[in-house]
C-alpha cells in the first residue's frame, strides 16, 4: 500500500535509495499539501489497530467582551485543554493587535495564536502605510477575509475589541469567516454560560467597576459550568486614554489544602543493589523552576 | 483583498488540469522528472483546500482585473498586465533565490504578511533545484 508523490522519483540502487531532485518548479511559500495523502494512510492504519492520531490542542475556552460607558472590556479564562487533559493552567488568551485593539482567541490554540500575530503585523504595516491609527473594523475585515479563504480549516474564533476614532467597538469572528457586531459577545465552549449572565444583567453605558464585575461574573460562570474552561480570569480594559491588562484579575478556583501527608517514608522500599555511574559534565547554567506539587 | 463573489467564481474558474496526468513534452507520463503516476492521486485532491490554494492568486488577479475593467475601462487591466509581464521577464536564473520585489509591489503584497511569508519560506528550503535541469527547462531545450 504505497502512495506515490508526483514530485521527485525515488530510485533504489542496490541497497541505497536516493532521490533525484529533478523538479523544474521554483519553490513557493505557503501551505504545502504534500503529506496529506500520507497522513490519511497513516491514520487509516492507526485506526485499524485501535489507536487514534494526536489532535490539535484546543483552548476549550470562555471568552467575553462588553462595551461600557468609556470603552471596551475583554475577558477570558486561562485553561488550555488537549482533549480531556489540561495542557496549560495559565495561558494568555487575550492577544495584542494594536495599542488600542486587543483580541481574545478561542478554538485551536495554535491557529488563534498565529492568526492574531499575523493580524498584529499586518495592522502595523497598514497603519504605517496609511499614516493613521488602525480601526477595529479593518482588523475584523482582514480576519474574516483570511478565515473565509481557508474555509474554516483554521479553527480559531476570535473576539476583537478596541477603541478607535469611531469610539469603542466589539466584533466577533467565527472560524468560517462570519462576524457579528454587538454590544456584548461571548465565544468558546463556555459561551452559553457566560452569555446567560450577560443577558441577565447587561445595561448600556455601565460604569467601569460594574462592567468589570459583570465580565468577571460571566467568565466565572463559564469556568464553573464548562469543563473546558478553568483557572483564572483575565481582563483587559481598553479606554480612549489607557489600556489595563489585568492578568489574573480573579482566581475563583483555589486548590484545596491537604490535611495529611501522603508521602511514603524513606526506607519503605528495600534497596537490593546500587550502582553509581558518575557522568563528567560541566555545569553551564543553573535555573530553578518551582512546580506546584502538593 | 477582494473576496466578493469568490464562491461563485470558484466553480468555473478552477482548472482541473492541476491534477491531470503530468504530461511531459512528448505527451506521455514523464517518469524521470515527475515520478510514477497513480490514478487516485490525479482524480481527487488530497485536501479540500489544495485546489483552491493552488489557484488562489490566479483567481484573485482575475477578479481584480474584471472589477478594474468594469470601473475604469479596458486600458487599466491591459496596462497592469503589461507591467506584470515585464516584471516577470526580468528575473534571475531559475534556480537562484529571488525576492520578486517588483511583482510584489505591483500586486500590492509588499506590505502584507501572509502564510506564504511565514510557512515554507523558499529562502529556508533545504533542497535546491538542479541548476542544469532548471535552466534547460526554462530555455526549452529539455
Amino acid at each position: 500500500n504505497v502512495s506515490c508523490q508526483e514530485d521527485s522519483p525515488v530510485f533504489r540502487f542496490g541497497r541505497v535509495t536516493f532521490m533525484l531532485n529533478t523538479s523544474t518548479k521554483t519553490p513557493t511559500g505557503g501551505f504545502s499539501f504534500e503529506n496529506t495523502r500520507r497522513n490519511a494512510v497513516l491514520e487509516a492504519n492507526l485506526s485499524e489497530k485501535g489507536y487514534s492520531a494526536p489532535n490539535a490542542r484546543k483552548t476549550g475556552t470562555t471568552i467575553a467582551g462588553l462595551i461600557f460607558k468609556d470603552g471596551v472590556i475583554l475577558g477570558a479564562d486561562t485553561r488550555a485543554t488537549d482533549d480531556m487533559v489540561v495542557a496549560d493552567k495559565n495561558c494568555m488568551k487575550i492577544h495584542y493587535i494594536a495599542p488600542k485593539i486587543y483580541c481574545c482567541g478561542a478554538g485551536v490554540a495554535a491557529d488563534a495564536e498565529v492568526t492574531t500575530q499575523m493580524m498584529s503585523s499586518n495592522v502595523e504595516l497598514h497603519s504605517l502605510s496609511t499614516g493613521r491609527p488602525p480601526l477595529v473594523a479593518m482588523v475584523t475585515r482582514q480576519l474574516k477575509q483570511m478565515l473565509f479563504r481557508y474555509q474554516g480549516h483554521i479553527g480559531s474564533s476570535l473576539i476583537v475589541g478596541g477603541v478607535d476614532v469611531n469610539g469603542p467597538q466589539l466584533y466577533s469572528v467565527y472560524p468560517h469567516g462570519s462576524y457579528d457586531k454587538l454590544p456584548f459577545l461571548t465565544m468558546g465552549s463556555g459561551a452559553a454560560s457566560a452569555v446567560s449572565v450577560f443577558e441577565d444583567r447587561y445595561k448600556p453605558n455601565m460604569e467601569l467597576e460594574e462592567a468589570k464585575q459583570l465580565v468577571r461574573d460571566a467568565i466565572t460562570a463559564g469556568i464553573f459550568c464548562d469543563l473546558g474552561s478553568g483557572s483564572n480570569v483575565d481582563l483587559c480594559v481598553i479606554t480612549e486614554k489607557t489600556v489595563d491588562y489585568l492578568r489574573g484579575y480573579d482566581q475563583p478556583v483555589q486548590k484545596g489544602l491537604r490535611e495529611g501527608t501522603y508521602r511514603y517514608k524513606p526506607g519503605t522500599t528495600a534497596v537490593l543493589t546500587k550502582t553509581v555511574t558518575p557522568l563528567t559534565l560541566d555545569v553551564v547554567d543553573e535555573s530553578v523552576q518551582v512546580m506546584d506539587t502538593e | 483583498m477582494n473576496t466578493r463573489g469568490l464562491r461563485s467564481q470558484l466553480k468555473d474558474s478552477v482548472p482541473v488540469t492541476g491534477l491531470c496526468p503530468q504530461a511531459g513534452p512528448y505527451g506521455v507520463q514523464d517518469s524521470l522528472r515527475r515520478g510514477f503516476s497513480s490514478v487516485k492521486n490525479e482524480l481527487l485532491p488530497s485536501h479540500p483546500l489544495e485546489l483552491s490554494e493552488k489557484n488562489f492568486q490566479l483567481n484573485q488577479d482575475k477578479m481584480n482585473f474584471n472589477t478594474l475593467r468594469n470601473i475604469q475601462g479596458l486600458h487599466a487591466p491591459l496596462k497592469l498586465q503589461m507591467e506584470y509581464r515585464a516584471a516577470r521577464q526580468i528575473q534571475r536564473l531559475p534556480f537562484l533565490p529571488s525576492s520578486n520585489l517588483a511583482l510584489d509591489t505591483l500586486r500590492g503584497t509588499d506590505d502584507t504578511i501572509g502564510f506564504e511569508d511565514i510557512l515554507n519560506d523558499p529562502v529556508l528550503s533545504e533542497v535546491m533545484g538542479d541548476p542544469h535541469i532548471m535552466t534547460e527547462y526554462k530555455l526549452g531545450v529539455l
